[in-house]
């Protein structure tokens, strides 16, 4: 146990925690805001309703995604120092640029849409959410082209013993950046609607408000099914840009070890680990296919693992598994998704549909997270791709303090988890106010 | 020059960090020692409600800043002072998290756990941030590597605890006259009452933090050289004797302003006196990190400063129209208990 070993654990536990609660409040933020943009012009007073049970759902979330969200930003100070210092000059800029033209945005006016329902008119009210869900996908923006930074640096060069800036606009519009967004973005708010769609057959299930649980099932439904398509379809292009930037994680995601034209998918595959230099079992495979999959070419040559000293190669086992996990929960999660907008209509008949839909209420967390395991883990022996190694990155502080704050970080999240849950649970059960006696 | 800009950006941002998360840190901490029933904590709650989190984003920025321009003492100051960032950073969750719950379930005992988060979250940011600017100010043993070659304990040295308890005054103050600002009838009174007092231990600490500071510190090297500057203390100084003068009359919201005036200019203080350091090494001057050390590139610091001359303005407009939404009228026991919504 090393500094760098427990700060990869503190990290990567601060980030998951994190991750728990910022998919929610990107995709939860934008329902809400259509569901009080849909009462400020049809006066419908259930809109009104969904706008405050949905919201205040929001709103226990929000709070946990910002403190947690703290403890990130410092962490690249207090535990990697050494990346800090050498790519802060690219990398601190987007964060900084992130807080100022995004995250302000978010909480001012999270505060002004939480306590502002009497002091501002209808509209003006229903257009601060607006901000807040807007704001959060631009600071969304700003942190993943971060991250795709790291994944695929660009606009530098090496310069006075470290990374310096000679492109700023290559940095923010590079197609590792655009395509992380797009597949990250979507996820989150196909979570929201997932959602809206599984607290919502809770409460159709007990036959309790059940027109407005109806039209929030129907809203979350389209918009599932909407983000669905984009999530799985934009996956793969989002493959394609892995293979042609990042080939070991690829590699890796595919446990693919020999350098082949005309590469296959095996439909079923053991994967061996990074020194064993092959796969436990493979069967059934698809030939040509993950040569299509990578590079739209049924023939074109996809390298394998052994291309690279074992030193270089990222966790085998794991990369694959999150990919494979996170690429089937995302096509189950579209057919159910395509199911649930079918039967928007007629779902009293389908009771059971409805159980499901309230079980599957994990999925989409469990498949956002896998596939931050496989951008990070795949990542691997890298902090920054090809240019600094993990190894190289931590500060240079005492085993013990890392060791004591890492059991910190595991025991107040737990605890903040365990609390958030509890009060998400009990005013999802609860349900909405009572409408107002007409 | 680039680096100049940026060093005085980099303390009017940690200054204004200070500004305004320090009614609501102060806020925190007095609300077991002014609010008498529950219907008084709850307005205390709600005084700060909307502001809290738009004020904390400060923080990020103040950080996000150091990151961006100056990456070698970001990774230097934050990886030195790990343990005591750490627990600043612990509490701040706890804080956050106590202000959103609180109100969540109906039960006294429930409030009570979110209230003693409530507390700690607020009142040791308070002191250790004092106590962290107070070494920054001193200098840290940092070699010529950047390793903090002291540790925890070292920091609680006798000039670092001033300043703790500097901060905490400053913080007390701020939150009883953002109380009596925000509040009505008794509770207004106490905390006005409470105010003056605050304001007398303010005004022993802050004599001896400066007079400390002559000894502890090279702070006053820029101001003898350039005398002109003496002008940043005289402010402190001045508006402090304001903050009086305005409490006897009654006149809260210029009590509150010269408030804030003291905490930007006490920091400001503090980083001009640095110059060009931003964090000075105790072991030798050569291993400080400084502008010239540890900046961007100058790309880098273009592009920010072109960011930051456009957004920051208009942060501050848009922050400064959320504050007047609510700040109309003062917060009734009637509204704070209504639920948000």
């Amino acid at each position: 146990m090393d500094v760098v070993f427990l700060s990869r654990l503190q990290f990567a536990a601060a980030a998951y925690f994190h991750f728990l609660f910022v998919p929610l409040t990107l995709g939860l933020s934008l329902l809400v805001a259509i569901m009080e943009t849909k009462f400020v012009r049809s006066g419908d007073e259930d809109y009104l309703r969904m706008a405050k049970f949905w919201g205040k759902l929001f709103v226990i979330n929000f709070v946990v995604g910002v403190v947690t969200g703290l403890t990130l930003e410092f962490q690249f100070g207090t535990n990697w120092s050494r990346y800090s210092a050498y790519v802060g000059d690219i990398f601190g800029s987007l964060l900084a640029i992130e807080a100022t033209v995004a995250f302000f945005l978010e909480s001012t006016f999270l505060g002004l849409w939480i306590f502002g329902w009497k002091k501002l008119s209808a509209k003006a009210h229903a257009a601060t959410i607006w901000v807040v869900a807007l704001a959060s996908s631009v600071s969304a923006y700003w942190i993943l082209s971060a991250n795709a930074w790291m994944q695929h640096p660009v606009g530098y060069e090496i310069r006075n013993g470290r990374a310096e800036l000679t492109d700023f606009w290559a940095v923010i519009s590079q197609p590792f950046a655009v395509h992380t967004f797009i597949h990250t973005i979507t996820a989150a708010y196909l979570l929201g609607g997932f959602f809206v769609l599984a607290v919502s057959s809770y409460h159709l299930l007990k036959k309790n408000e059940t027109r407005l649980f109806t039209k929030s099932f129907k809203l979350a439904a389209t918009w599932s099914l909407i983000m669905a398509v984009i999530v799985v379809v934009h996956g793969h292009y989002n493959g394609s840009e892995v293979a042609r930037t990042q080939p070991t994680k690829l590699a890796a995601m595919e446990a693919h070890w020999e350098t082949q034209t005309k590469a296959p998918i095996y439909a079923v595959v053991i994967p061996g680990t990074s020194d064993r230099e092959n796969n436990l079992f493979e069967f059934l495979p698809l030939p040509g296919f993950l040569s299509m999959l990578a590079y739209h070419d049924f023939q074109a040559e996809v390298k394998g693992l052994k291309e690279w000293p074992a030193s270089e190669r990222p966790p085998v086992f794991l990369s694959f598994v999150s990919f494979r996990t996170m690429v089937a929960l995302g096509v189950l999660m579209l057919l159910m998704a395509v199911l649930a907008f079918w039967w928007r209509n007629k779902l009293d008949q389908y009771p059971w549909y409805l159980k499901f839909q309230l079980y599957a209420l994990p999925l989409p967390w469990i498949a956002i997270q896998l596939g931050w395991t496989l951008t990070e883990v795949g990542r691997q022996p890298w902090i920054v791709y090809g240019m600094m190694k993990t190894s190289d990155a931590a500060s240079p502080i005492a085993t013990s303090q890392v060791a004591t704050t890492l059991v910190g970080f595991v025991l107040l999240y737990s605890l903040l988890a365990l609390i958030d849950i509890f009060l998400i649970t009990k005013f999802a059960r609860r349900g909405p106010e009572p409408a107002p006696a007409e | 020059m680039l680096e100049t800009v940026w060093f005085v950006l980099w303390g009017v941002l940690w200054a204004v960090y200070f500004m305004l998360d320090g009614f609501d840190l102060g806020v925190g901490s007095l609300i077991p020692f002014l609010a008498q029933s529950e219907a008084e904590r709850k307005v205390m709650y709600r005084s700060m409600g909307p502001f809290w989190d738009g004020n904390e984003v400060w923080l990020v920025t103040a950080g996000g800043v150091t990151f961006a321009a100056f990456p070698g003492t970001y990774a230097v100051m934050f990886s030195a002072l790990y343990s005591a960032l750490m627990l600043v950073l612990f509490c701040l969750i706890i804080r956050g998290v106590s202000l959103e719950f609180r109100h969540q379930v109906d039960n006294p005992g429930w409030r009570g756990l979110w209230d003693i988060g409530t507390f700690i979250g607020s009142f040791l940011p308070a002191v250790l941030l004092g106590v962290a600017f107070a070494n920054i100010f001193r200098g840290i043993p940092i070699d010529a590597q950047g390793v903090n070659q002291g540790s925890l304990i070292g920091l609680l040295n006798w000039y670092g605890l001033l300043g703790g308890l500097l901060f905490l005054c400053l913080f007390l103050l701020h939150g009883a006259l953002w109380t009596a600002l925000r509040t009505e009838g008794e509770l207004q009174a106490r905390a006005g009452n409470l105010a003056s007092k605050l304001w007398a231990a303010l005004l022993v600490v802050a004599v001896a933090f400066l007079i400390a500071t002559w000894f502890a510190t090279g702070l006053y090297h820029n101001y003898l050289s350039s005398p002109g500057l003496f002008i940043i203390p005289l402010i402190a100084v001045a508006s402090l004797f304001l903050i009086r003068v305005r409490i006897g009359a009654g006149a809260w919201m210029q009590a509150w302003l010269f408030s804030s005036l003291t905490i930007v200019s006490c920091t400001l203080f503090g980083v001009i006196g640095m110059y060009p350091a931003l964090l000075p090494s105790s072991l030798n001057p050569e291993w400080s990190m400084t502008i010239h050390n540890s900046a961007s590139s100058p790309l880098t610091l273009k592009i920010m400063l072109g960011v930051a001359l456009v957004m920051v303005p208009i942060v501050i407009i848009y922050q400064f129209l959320v504050y007047r939404v609510f700040m109309g009228g003062k917060v009734s026991i009637q509204e704070a208990g209504e639920e948000a919504y």
